[in-house]
């Protein structure tokens, strides 16, 4: 197999990866218009949650029915935003709507500061191995080269959420609604829309998505304190990258940002570490404000 | 015969499906006082924000003194000596009404500011407090401004756009927000200043005593058109006019 | 005139100095890094009072160390003022190739391509083995005009050190604060379109303050290396430069003195809680930072200076 074929499926996977935990971050600013860092967190603790709750699944017999580690992975992301979600949403984000957004960005880094030490508090500094889903896929053979199938789960896992968050958005009342809100928000609040809900349900799902991406990690890697700190800058960059608030964006971001950093290991590995930021300086300057950033003149 | 200090030739706009600007050729002799007229979204604002470089015309030419300035930035035709003020006032919230002033005596003075020198110093806060007392706004000068009435806060906007040499002057609805018995008062002191130092001024009014009384000559806009250039009487009574713009005094 | 400037200035040294007779070793070491951490935060500040907050300032702080260090390691100079010199016009040089592009970006954008740019620098040393990689380098202690000391006395000499340039470089900070071109600064904040429409050039006030910021970054990375004896990639990491920005929000834009009261702050509760809690000063540190915003949006500073008036 060539080079360009390893360097497309590597990036693919990366790519399916980035999206999946920067989704939940553009759409959380498209609404509440809070850049979320505390959204590494929820990552981090979706991590640990889906590593104790898949724990657990095999200590109580789930090696009868393996698969059901997954559900397991999923319902551990389902409850850290049905719990966290309102608690950070309604606990203390609403007070600083419409306040300025660097300020808000501090505000989230005061949470992500306080929730890095809850989770040692509940889970220790030790780190936590769940390699059971990971291995079950079993690996894909193409050409020279194995992949772990569980790393084709991902692209899938990618797409279907991209597919949710675009059915559900585009194709429901309440979707609609919520794009209205993204749009503009002081608008659909005259037009009677309950920003509110919208707001709390919008952070919920972005909440169940950051968990979701660190519970689909969990698997790949030894879970530990620290977790959330690159997660959260690189889902940034992707964002950035698409232009705050576009879930087509993030999905246009991710590719680019998964794509660039394969093609990085496999041809300038000393490139690694920043190609991110590289490839997100390079988008910036040419669009300011990202590739499908709403921009428009303010009326004076 | 004077010569035209701004000359806009075929300028066209258009936000989208909007068309904020169509076909219009206006030109304006040195220290003239012309108004703007027309309906709410008729184009007076997008014709400031051209001549001012906030927005770029899609066509068309904008000439000052004879040389063209279409394309160019708010701060290169401000440099130029055009100045405008604002409809919904531009200032400093966060600043008192003397420190606006200073901010704005102190860039007309120099293009460069001064890194050392003190800004809150005895001479700089004179400078500011004469201006401030030529518009009659000086008693509000350790205010803050969310703190100040509309008519004081559009005083102050002008003020701020006005220095030494302002050669074309935009005023942008300079009596909205400003309370009925102020608005000739606020006309009266800034026409006269202006027309004093022999500025050329364009504003946009809603008030058509204003209108009539203070300007050489009026444009009707509609629709991002022009549909009448002439003496306040004759644009006046104009059945367009009075059917597009004054809505025949209904 | 500037009495009471210079008199404060004076006061601030003086209060410095004290320390030096006065800290056991290990505080005046603390206090040597909590103020060179306040010459970057210091920096920030200045950026803040034009309405920008640069989330990458770990980029000058790494550069100025690193810049200290090849030059003592390579080229053998080991005299402070020299290595601060030279550092500080590194970040100059890059600080004036950057601002003017950097000033072209607001909010958000502007934050995280100070962070991207910080991070290329990470993400480079890390992977450079030649500078050390991930270890990162030693570096000597310095030496004053030739003048060579040991334990305390290189200790005390180090921290007279940067306790002059944090007076030196508050006192000129002020100054330009309440300069012509620190008021218009003030304005860009508030009312950019109103700046550009009295004819000043909004970007050249944003790049001004970004190379002032990244000179105090590059110096306050010099005295940090020089204090540890090591540098290393994480001088770039944005959770170092993280601690910047929080310094300077706790801090806030109206008062100098207050950046430094900051820094010290978060040093001493930094190492008291690793002794003491060292699972839980993150949670004290979120807590404090949400209180700070809650009850005191204008930093520490609102404290002792109001924006409103002139105290100079
Ligand atoms: N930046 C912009 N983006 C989109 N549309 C705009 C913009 N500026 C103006 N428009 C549109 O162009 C049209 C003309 O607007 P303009 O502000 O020039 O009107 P105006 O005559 O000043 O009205 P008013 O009396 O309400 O101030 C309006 O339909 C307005 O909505
Ligand atoms: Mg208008």
């Amino acid at each position: 197999m060539d080079l360009a074929a390893t360097i497309l499926v590597d990036g693919l996977i990366y790519a399916g990866w980035l999206f999946i935990v920067s989704v939940g971050l553009t759409l959380v600013f498209g609404v509440l218009n809070i850049l979320n860092i505390a959204h590494g967190s929820l990552y981090a603790i979706g991590a640990y949650a889906a590593a104790s709750m898949v724990g657990a699944y095999f200590a109580w017999g789930g090696d009868a029915f393996p698969y059901g580690s997954y559900v397991a992975m999923i319902v551990a992301a389902l409850l850290v935003a049905l719990v966290l979600g309102p608690l950070l949403e309604r606990g203390l984000l609403r007070f600083f709507y419409g306040r300025d957004e660097v300020l808000n960005v501090l505000v989230t880094y005061a949470v992500f500061l306080i929730l890095e030490d809850v989770m040692k508090l509940i889970w220790g500094v030790n780190p936590y191995f769940v390699y059971e889903p990971y291995t079950l896929l079993g690996d894909v053979e193409m050409g020279p080269l194995f992949y772990v199938g569980y790393d084709f789960a991902v692209i899938a896992a990618a797409i279907i959420v991209g597919l949710a968050v675009w059915l559900s958005l585009n194709r429901t009342r309440m979707g609609k609604v919520v794009l209205a809100v993204i749009h503009d928000s002081e608008m659909s609040q005259t037009m009677g829309v309950n920003v509110q809900r919208i707001y709390l349900g919008a952070f919920m799902a972005g909440a169940f998505l950051a968990a979701l991406g660190g519970a689909l990690t969990a698997p790949m890697i030894s879970v530990t304190p620290g977790l959330g700190v690159n997660v959260i800058i690189v889902a940034f960059a992707v964002v950035i990258i698409g232009g705050l608030g576009s879930i087509p964006g993030a999905a246009i971001g991710a590719l680019m940002v998964g794509i660039s950093r394969a093609a990085s290991v496999h041809m300038l590995p000393e490139a690694e570490l920043f190609i991110i930021y590289f490839v997100m300086a390079i988008v910036l300057l040419f669009r300011p404000e990202g590739l499908f950033a709403k921009t428009q003149a303010r009326k004076i | 015969m004077t010569q035209a200090v701004l000359d806009v030739r075929d300028v066209q706009k258009s936000f989208g499906a909007v068309t904020a600007a169509k076909d219009i050729n206006v030109s304006v002799p040195e220290g003239a006082v012309y108004s703007l007229i027309g309906t709410n979204g008729a184009g007076k604002t997008t014709f400031v924000n051209m001549v001012t470089g906030y927005i770029k015309p899609d066509s068309g030419v904008i000439n000052f003194a004879g040389r063209n300035i279409t394309g160019m930035g708010p701060r290169q035709i401000t440099r130029l000596g055009i100045h405008r003020s604002f409809q919904i006032a531009q200032l400093c919230n966060e600043l008192t009404v003397e420190e606006n002033m200073v901010v704005a005596a102190t860039i007309h003075k120099s293009a460069r500011p001064s890194f050392w020198r003190n800004a809150h110093g005895a001479e700089a806060r004179e400078r500011a407090l004469a201006t401030l007392e030529r518009f009659r706004i000086a008693e509000h000068r350790n205010r803050l401004i969310p703190e100040l009435s509309g008519g004081v806060k559009k005083l102050l906007d002008i003020a701020m756009a006005i220095a030494g040499q302002t050669k074309v002057m935009l005023l942008d609805e300079p009596t909205s927000g400003v309370a009925a018995d102020e608005k000739f008062p606020i006309m009266d002191l800034v026409i006269e200043a202006l027309r004093a130092e022999g500025v050329t001024v364009i504003f946009v009014e809603h008030d058509m005593d204003i209108v009539t009384r203070y300007s050489d000559r009026v444009l009707a806009f509609y629709d991002g058109r022009i549909i009448a250039d002439d003496a306040p009487e004759e644009v006046l009574s104009d059945p367009d006019v009075q059917r597009y713009v004054t809505g025949g005094a209904a | 005139m500037r009495t009471n400037l210079m008199l404060s200035a004076v006061g601030a040294f003086v209060l410095l100095a004290a320390g030096a007779v006065l800290l056991p070793d290990w505080a005046m070491f603390l206090c040597a890094m909590a103020l060179a951490k306040g010459l970057v935060s210091l920096g920030i500040v200045g950026m803040m009072r034009g309405g920008l907050v640069s989330f990458g300032q770990g980029l000058y702080y790494c550069l100025g160390a690193y810049t200290a260090t090849l030059v003592a390691g390579q080229l053998g100079v080991s005299d402070i003022f020299l290595l601060t010199l030279l550092s500080a016009g590194v970040c100059l040089v890059v600080g004036a190739l950057f601002g003017p592009l950097l000033a072209g970006y607001r909010g958000i954008f502007f934050a995280m391509l100070s962070l991207a740019l910080s991070m290329v620098l990470y993400g480079t040393l890390a992977k450079l083995t030649v500078l050390g990689g991930t270890d990162g380098l030693n570096i000597g202690a310095p030496t004053f005009f030739g003048w060579d000391p040991e334990g305390r006395a290189l200790q005390t000499a180090l921290y007279l050190y940067v306790a002059v340039l944090v007076v030196v470089a508050g006192t000129l900070m002020r100054i330009y604060f309440d300069s012509e071109q620190g008021l218009i600064t003030l304005a860009t904040r508030d009312n950019e379109l109103r700046v550009e429409y009295l004819g000043a050039s909004v970007r050249t006030v944003m790049s001004y303050n970004y190379v002032f910021g990244a000179v105090l970054g590059g110096i306050g990375g010099t005295i940090a290396a020089l204090a540890l004896g090591h540098v290393d990639p994480e001088f770039a990491f944005w959770t170092t430069s993280g601690e910047f920005v929080f310094v300077a929000i706790l801090a806030g834009y109206l008062s100098v003195p207050a950046v430094f009261v900051a820094a010290i702050i978060l040093e001493m509760v930094r190492s008291f809680s690793n002794l003491y809690f060292p699972n839980t000063w993150q949670l004290a540190l979120g807590i404090f930072l949400l209180i700070v915003i809650v009850v005191l949006p204008n930093g520490l500073g609102s404290l002792v200076r109001r924006r409103k008036g002139d105290a100079t």
